[in-house]
């Protein structure tokens, strides 16, 4: 089982948003890894284990597209478990969710996996289009907004679970498949491979951490960086982002000193009781 | 002079709610592109409900085929790209739902379109309006290709009315589907007697402070006190309090309801992202500098244990009094 997991850095989504002149403005921002491509990889790494940090079988490969500093986060990532990584240089503000999806087609097609899992969508852009436009593009099934996965034995298809607004919905796909997961993927018991493992296994309830020895390892783990460019990808981006700005605030309410005041305010003042 | 085509979703004899917020950004796109707005209605056995959906736009194309039943993106993308180039449709809209947010981008792909997610504003004929980080940003984008694909925030876009006069219906042929292998097998929904969260007047939302599962059967007394939907932060989420789809915040569900209470919950950006559009915003909390006293209109410094009990014996004399 060769898996690619696709990963963004975004700013970290904690700290307050600058935006000045139209532009957000990152300089003084710190980075890290897109929390749902983080799942991902908890997931991509599960489906290649026989349970926790036992016996492997298969292969992870991360990949990114950004700047050089992008290879911190995929290094921590190889510490995570992640077999090798893929850094392909590019500019944030020079793509759109359409090149990234094209630009990894061109990668999943050197590569050649049986699985393609990315997070649901970036923390920054909230675009939630690249699993879908890369399964597009390669004409490959997809399984979006999974909160669990079960890899068939022969690791033919996979059975899943989509989180979706009126429940839970249960799909069977075909691999080659692109999926992209939401957060519930790494539940206890969200991510089975049956082939490896048995059907109650049990995970950590979240995605693990970079041990020392993992960090170590990873250090030696193949970081390979390659240019767009190199990959001639034809045309450019087909949205342009023209201008950002801080949403209005609301007005500051009050504060009510006791509950039968609350309940007289909403029935007199708001009207809405 | 050309078509706009909005993806309308059914249940199997009417068009889905959900759906409405679509027409109603479709309307103003159409407004830039001058054609009439086109409806899509795929699936199976769905005479009835493209019946219904033709009240609202101007034209319904109906793919009606038993293979066509689940909204799989598979089959569905291509059916929208070869009804925007049967039609010469110049944009495709539809609701931020999750079938809207699985099936709208890879229809993009295969147009090799230009897309712009859940949208809150129409700018223009390719303009558009839509919240970023975690709706901490609004960011104006502008889709450069002759196709333009968007979907729409639904509590930003008000549910259309039917139109004067229905309209016509158009029954296309599904040709040949193919799913790629994918199958769905079944929905586990939600079973619930409340209002979908999207859709409540109400909003009760429970955070970390409820501490356990068991505490949030005072919020339902208060939710169906009120007529409500139940909600909660993702920490509740996460720490197994309630399922996930419970979830209100920009990694769940988005929310604008006349009134919101939010309890034992502290505020996170991202739980702000998803109901800081709501009208009234009450926010009940031990720590009087938790985030969320800064969007809320009315804020009570109090423990839900304390102040829920006499909160649910006011609102019950309120209503006795009505």
């Amino acid at each position: 089982m060769k898996i690619l997991v696709p990963c963004k850095r975004v700013p970290n989504p904690e700290l307050k948003l600058k935006i000045a002149s139209g532009a957000v403005e990152l300089a003084d921002t710190t980075w890290q890894v897109n929390p749902f491509d983080e799942y991902a990889v908890e997931t991509a790494l599960r489906l290649t284990e026989k349970s926790k940090g036992g016996e492997r079988s298969g292969e992870v490969v991360v990949i990114s597209i950004g700047p050089k500093e992008t290879s911190t986060q995929l290094r921590q990532l190889l510490a995570m478990g992640a077999d090798r990584g893929i850094l392909i240089a590019g500019d944030d503000a020079a793509l759109d969710a359409d090149l990234v999806a094209r630009t990894l087609k061109a990668v999943v097609e050197a590569e050649k996996p049986d699985l393609v899992i990315l997070g649901k969508q970036a923390v920054d852009g909230d675009d939630n289009q690249v699993g879908q436009l890369l399964a597009g593009y390669l004409g490959w099934p997809q399984a979006t907004f999974l909160s669990a996965i079960a890899l068939a034995a022969d690791g033919k298809s996979a059975t899943v679970s989509r989180e979706v607004d009126t429940g839970v919905e249960e799909r069977r796909v075909r691999l080659p498949a692109v999926a992209t997961v939401d957060l519930r993927i790494i539940g206890k018991k969200s991510v089975h491979n049956l082939a490896l493992s048995s059907p109650d296994v049990e995970w950590e309830d979240t995605q693990r951490l970079a041990s020392l020895k993992g960090i170590m390892a990873a250090k030696k783990k193949e970081l390979k960086e390659i240019t767009v460019e190199s990959l001639a990808i034809a045309g450019g981006i087909l949205v342009k982002t023209l201008r950002h700005e801080n949403p209005p605030g609301r007005k500051a309410g009050i504060k009510v000193a006791s509950v039968e005041e609350l309940v007289s305010k909403l029935h007199v003042e708001a009207k809405v009781i | 002079m050309s078509a706009t085509l909005v993806l309308l979703e059914t249940t199997s004899s009417n068009l889905r709610s959900a759906s409405l917020p679509a027409v109603t950004a479709a309307r103003a796109l159409a407004g830039h592109h001058g054609g009439p707005v086109i409806g899509v209605v795929i699936g199976g056995n769905v005479a009835a409900a493209a019946a219904d959906a033709a009240r609202f736009v101007d034209k319904v194309l109906c793919y009606d085929n038993p293979t066509l039943s689940a909204a799989l993106a598979e089959t569905w993308a291509p059916l929208l790209a070869s009804a925007i180039k049967e039609t010469g449709a110049t944009a495709l809209v539809a609701s931020a739902t999750s079938t809207g947010k699985d099936i709208l981008p890879r229809t993009a792909a295969l147009l090799r379109a230009g897309m712009a997610s859940d949208i809150v504003a129409v700018l223009g004929a390719k303009s558009f309006r839509r919240p970023t980080y975690a709706g901490n940003a609004l960011t104006d984008v502008e889709v450069t290709t002759a196709v333009v694909v968007c979907t729409a925030r639904q509590t930003e876009f008000a549910p259309a009315a039917p139109a004067a006069s229905p309209g016509t219906i158009d029954s296309k042929a599904a040709g040949t589907v193919d799913t790629l292998g994918s199958e769905f097998v079944a929905l586990h929904a939600t079973k619930s007697a409340r209002p979908d969260l999207a859709e409540a007047k109400v909003v009760v939302s429970g955070g970390r402070g409820m501490k356990e599962a068991a505490n949030f059967k005072i919020l339902e007394e208060l939710t169906d006190l009120l007529g409500g939907a139940l909600g909660a932060s993702r920490a509740a989420c996460d720490a197994g309090m309630v399922p996930n789809d419970l979830q209100v915040g920009q990694t769940g569900k988005v929310v604008a309801p006349e009134l919101y209470f939010a309890v034992g919950l502290s505020g996170a950006i991202q739980h702000l992202a998803g109901m800081k559009s709501s009208k009234v915003i009450v926010a009940i909390n031990k720590d009087a500098e938790a985030p969320i006293f800064q969007v809320a209109d009315y804020g009570l410094v109090a423990t839900w244990e304390s102040s829920l009990p006499t909160l649910i014996a006011e609102i019950k004399k309120v209503k006795a009094a009505q």
